[in-house]
């Protein structure tokens, strides 16, 4: 299992059966490999529809794709529907959860996602209306990036949402933003308390007892 | 009943320096042989409304590969990296928007709205310049409409009166944009008889059809 499993595996538990889910591009993506199909958890692609599943070799439709441009399969219950419908139903409360990548995160728990200023502009895509109106959620991303902390203090680059996120879940830790500051719930298996901290700016606050993160 | 064009009619329609809203998300939904003709003519100085650039060659690509547009208003371009070179260069200026607002924006524009009130982008950098409104103790952004000369739309079906049903996450930003531009041009994959369609299932309906293109026929 590597870094990435780990972390999906572990964002996988906070997915409730029968809840509406939009996951970003990328690591957030692999979380549906550890959603048990009976669960009945549905996916939206912000791109128009609810219902996106897995596909078949070689079943390509070239009208069915998720938002990041690749091609996908739509599970018996999907609904395809428009962008500004797609759009209403994140910012109208109707989504139970996102999932995020991040390229920081502050001790406020607010996001930084979409833009290096200066390097990597690629746009904000849905992040925006993600973060700010999802019912929850969750940053998924890997500790630090090369060897910087990504878990910072104050945030040094463009914020996505004022919005204070929910969960970070990363290979080494689960820290729950608050009002107080960045709570360290957990831990990885193998992961003590000060590793966590020295690969994180921010102070963190130590929850008593740290659990070990149970993975699905 | 409408008449339908070639490709090469309807695309000589369209002035160099329109202001275009394209449907598509990532080239899926976009009409490609639309744009393959604005190429073939050089139609340059367009300003576009989309969701995003594509990849190089693929969909509203195309037209950054040849340099056609001088303006783009996207919601991403990450995916594109002859749009960011161009955009890093100066040849072209990229305006970005939330995804979700980009939709308000434009159905604002096709539904006769003063604008939209949203709470994305608050404090952020795509707030800059943007009013901010309190609304019951919470701020929201106004957003003003967009409006176009010219909508291109990929549809599955078209019926000869121009009546118009999608088909899955092809659907994305065509049905807003056929309502928020002067002249709306249309590309199916099939073309069928009226009556085909049942009214129940028309996602946009003819009357805002300007332009049904068969892609069959030559100039």
């Amino acid at each position: 299992m590597n870094a990435k499993q780990l972390i999906a595996r572990r964002v996988a538990n906070e997915i409730q059966p029968g809840s509406l889910v939009n996951l970003g591009i990328g690591l957030p993506t692999m979380v549906a490999q550890y959603v048990p199909p009976e669960s009945d958890v549905f996916f939206q692609s912000e791109n128009g529809i609810i219902g996106s599943g897995g596909l078949p070799d070689g079943m390509d439709n070239p009208s069915l794709s998720d938002a990041g441009g690749g091609m996908i399969g739509a599970l018996p219950g999907a609904a395809a529907f428009d962008s500004a419908f797609s759009f209403g139903l994140i910012r109208g409360g109707h989504l139970d959860m996102t999932v995020l990548g991040g390229l920081q995160v502050d001790s406020q728990g607010r996001l930084a996602n979409w833009i290096i200023p200066g390097k990597m502009v690629p746009g904000m895509g849905g992040a925006m209306d993600l973060v700010t109106s999802a019912r929850k959620v969750i940053v998924a991303m890997i500790h630090t990036a090369k060897g910087q902390a990504k878990i910072v203090d104050e945030l040094k680059l463009p914020m996505t949402s004022g919005r204070r996120v929910d969960l970070i879940v990363t290979e080494l830790a689960v820290i729950k933003p608050s009002e107080q500051g960045l709570i360290l719930e957990e831990v990885a298996p193998g992961v003590d308390v000060a590793q966590v901290q020295a690969h994180t700016d921010a102070k963190l606050i130590v929850s008593e007892p740290v659990k070990t993160m149970a993975l699905s | 009943m409408k008449k339908t064009t070639s490709v090469t009619h309807a695309v000589d329609n369209i002035p160099a320096g329109a202001i275009i809203m394209i449907g598509g998300f990532m080239g899926v939904g976009t009409p490609e042989h639309l744009i393959d003709e604005l190429v073939r003519q050089n139609k340059g100085d367009l300003t576009l409304i989309a969701n995003d650039t594509a990849r190089p060659g693929i969909g509203i690509g195309k037209l950054i590969d040849a340099h056609l547009v001088k303006r783009v208003t996207a919601s991403h371009i990450g995916t594109n990296p002859e749009t960011q070179r161009q955009m890093i260069a100066e040849e072209l200026t990229v305006e970005l928007v939330p995804q979700g607002t980009l939709a308000e924006q434009i159905r604002c524009g096709g539904f006769g709205l003063g604008g939209v009130l949203t709470p994305t982008a608050v404090g952020t950098l795509a707030a800059e310049g943007k009013r901010t409104i309190e609304i019951d103790g919470k701020e929201f952004l106004l957003e003003l409409p967009f409006k176009a000369d010219v909508a291109l739309i990929k549809a599955q079906q078209c019926d000869y009166y121009g009546n118009l049903q999608y088909r899955l996450t092809a659907q994305n930003f065509n049905p807003v944009m056929a309502m928020a531009a002067t002249t709306v041009f249309v590309e199916a994959e099939e073309l069928v008889p009226a009556g085909c369609i049942a009214p129940d299932d028309v996602h946009t309906p003819g009357t805002l059809v300007d332009y049904i293109v068969n892609t069959k026929v030559a100039a």
